[in-house]
């Protein structure tokens, strides 16, 4: 036997198990939203996933790219202050935190936040006790906010993990040419870093945009009512109606979606792979 | 002087300050879990809970209660998940690190697939393949979807695990007469243990922690952990929704404490190589 037909029977029983459990229902997705009862070729369960569920449409957009640029905001900011700052306080706090929630299950996030963000939560409570505002006017953030806080939380320690060893693996003697030259931090960050850093900050961006589109937990947890992620929506039409063709082009939707940002990731690697060799 | 003086004042409260409100938002929501998980009676307008105590504890973990049955079924799943995707992933990963293949960097691809698409509309289907030949609800079927799932870090893993590995070893075993299966069992297994350990703690968490696809694959008839969770939550108790994420909080913060000694530089340079 050669090494190539070796090779392919020690890798079978792992490509099956992928094939068997993910191509083939990924096909029956795609087979059931575009066919009709007959199996003829329709888009007419897209139509009535656009004409019951474009609001959520919009929303899942919405909330996923809202949560993406501040997850993007923040892990910067934090990569940033813990690789530049020249404080060791500061610098040792936030490695010692910031790391806190990224093990942490989903689940058990949306469980956190479920009772940290309500109207009557730690985070009102404190706010309170503190005297910035009247206990009357604390408000519940257990809704669209209460979604992106959750992501936020949770795939912020996650991007900043990535951004932080990319940081740490950059010529150091660049860096310290243009703050000895005068460069402010954030000129540093700006102009020297974030260029170094783009293609791990796009791919942790990319895996947790994916992950959002994925978590059912967060949004049935966090927020119950409209509007919310499709995720629900999908789920919503199967326990309660047993509606295969509307869930299924509504997932069609969310594969859409997610490889619409895989591909101007993919554009932009492409791009930059003819600009300069990495 | 002064200003000096006072402007590094100043940069110091502005950093305390700064991490102070980080340290609330990260840890704030831990601790209204911890808060309720002690809490017997806890109502508005009350800041604090109005009485503390264990009672809900001891309602989680009675032995005939059902947090105990679900841990029981949480940790069997898991484990089975980890024996399932070693079987799979050993020889896999090894055929990955060691021999030509065409097609290597999509094969490796593949893998990745069933976590970077949008779970739901997956799992909704499997449930519906798994309904026609009977493995709805059991714990076989739950068994296989996290498998599937978690199979890109073993798989990754291992690949890299045994790419780390100095192949001079293995050719100095078969120069003094070893068999091919020796060599594999006898060196190249033992040194990539590290590696598949880390890969089999990745595994079990993953296993444990899953919800999407036992929600849809595993209701009514097998209830983890996660979905007591999700249970206890939406019925309003808070205090055994809180003990239950308690439980599940443990086995990932201490895998964050001692990943770094299983998972060294050399092998996580490697993986998804």
């Amino acid at each position: 036997m050669t090494q190539k037909k070796i090779g392919l029977l020690l890798l079978l029983p792992a490509l099956l198990m992928v094939l068997v459990l993910f191509l083939f229902p990924l096909g029956i997705s795609m087979h059931a939203a575009f066919t009709d009862k007959q199996g003829v070729l329709t888009f007419e369960h897209f139509i009535k996933a656009q004409s019951l569920y474009s609001t959520d449409m919009m929303f899942t957009l919405f909330i996923t790219l809202t949560a993406s640029v501040l997850v993007c905001l923040c892990s910067l900011v934090l990569s940033g202050l813990m690789g530049l700052s020249e404080s060791r306080f500061l610098v040792a706090s936030l490695k010692w935190l910031y790391r806190w929630p990224l093990f942490i299950p989903f689940i058990v996030a949306a469980q956190c936040m479920r009772t940290f963000l309500a109207k009557n939560g730690l985070m009102n409570n404190s706010f309170v006790a503190l005297g910035l505002y009247e206990p009357a006017s604390s408000i519940s953030f257990l809704d669209w906010r209460g979604i992106i806080i959750t992501f936020v939380w949770k795939q912020t320690p996650f991007v900043t993990l990535m951004l932080a060893g990319a940081v740490a693996s950059l010529d150091r003697s660049m860096i310290e040419a243009a703050r000895n030259l005068g460069a402010s931090r954030l000129r540093v960050m700006v102009e020297i870093i974030i260029p170094q850093v783009m293609p791990v900050l796009m791919v942790g961006l990319i895996l947790s945009f994916v992950t959002m589109m994925s978590v059912l937990s967060v949004p049935m947890m966090v927020a119950g009512s409209q509007p919310t992620l499709l995720t629900v929506d999908m789920a919503f039409r199967i326990n309660s109606y047993g509606d295969y063709p509307t869930a299924n082009a509504l997932g069609v939707i969310s594969y859409c979606m997610t490889s619409l940002v895989a591909w101007f990731y993919l554009r932009q690697q492409m791009r930059d792979h003819a600009h300069q060799p990495m | 002087m002064t200003m000096l003086h006072l402007s590094t004042f100043s940069r110091r409260l502005l950093q305390g300050l700064g991490v102070g409100l980080l340290a609330f938002f990260l840890l704030g929501p831990l601790a209204n879990l911890v808060l309720w998980s002690v809490a017997e009676r806890w109502y508005t307008p009350f800041k604090l809970p109005v009485t503390y105590g264990t009672k809900y504890w001891e309602v989680v973990f009675r032995p005939t209660g059902d947090a105990m049955t679900s841990l029981t079924t949480s940790v069997g799943i898991a484990l089975a998940v980890v024996v399932v995707t070693l079987i799979v992933s050993v020889p896999a990963g090894y055929a990955l690190a060691r021999l030509r293949l065409p097609f290597r960097a999509a094969i490796m691809l593949l893998f990745l697939l069933p976590q970077a698409f949008p779970s739901v509309a997956i799992y909704i289907n499997v449930a519906r393949i798994f309904y026609w030949i009977g493995l709805n609800g059991t714990v076989i079927g739950v068994v296989l979807v996290h498998s599937v799932h978690a199979l890109v870090y073993s798989v990754w893993i291992a690949a890299a695990a045994f790419s780390s590995i100095d192949q001079d070893l293995e050719w100095a075993a078969r120069n003094i007469g070893a068999s091919p299966l020796k060599t594999f069992v006898s060196v190249t297994l033992p040194l990539a243990a590290p590696g598949l350990v880390a890969a089999s703690i990745f595994v079990f968490l993953e296993s444990l922690d899953e919800f999407t696809g036992t929600f849809f694959v595993g209701v009514p008839q097998v209830t983890t952990l996660p979905l007591l969770l999700y249970n206890a939550s939406m019925g309003g108790n808070y205090q055994v929704a809180s003990i239950t994420a308690l439980i599940l909080l443990v086995p990932s913060i201490g895998f964050m404490l001692i990943i770094e000694r299983f998972l060294k530089g050399d092998v996580l340079s490697k993986i998804g190589r």
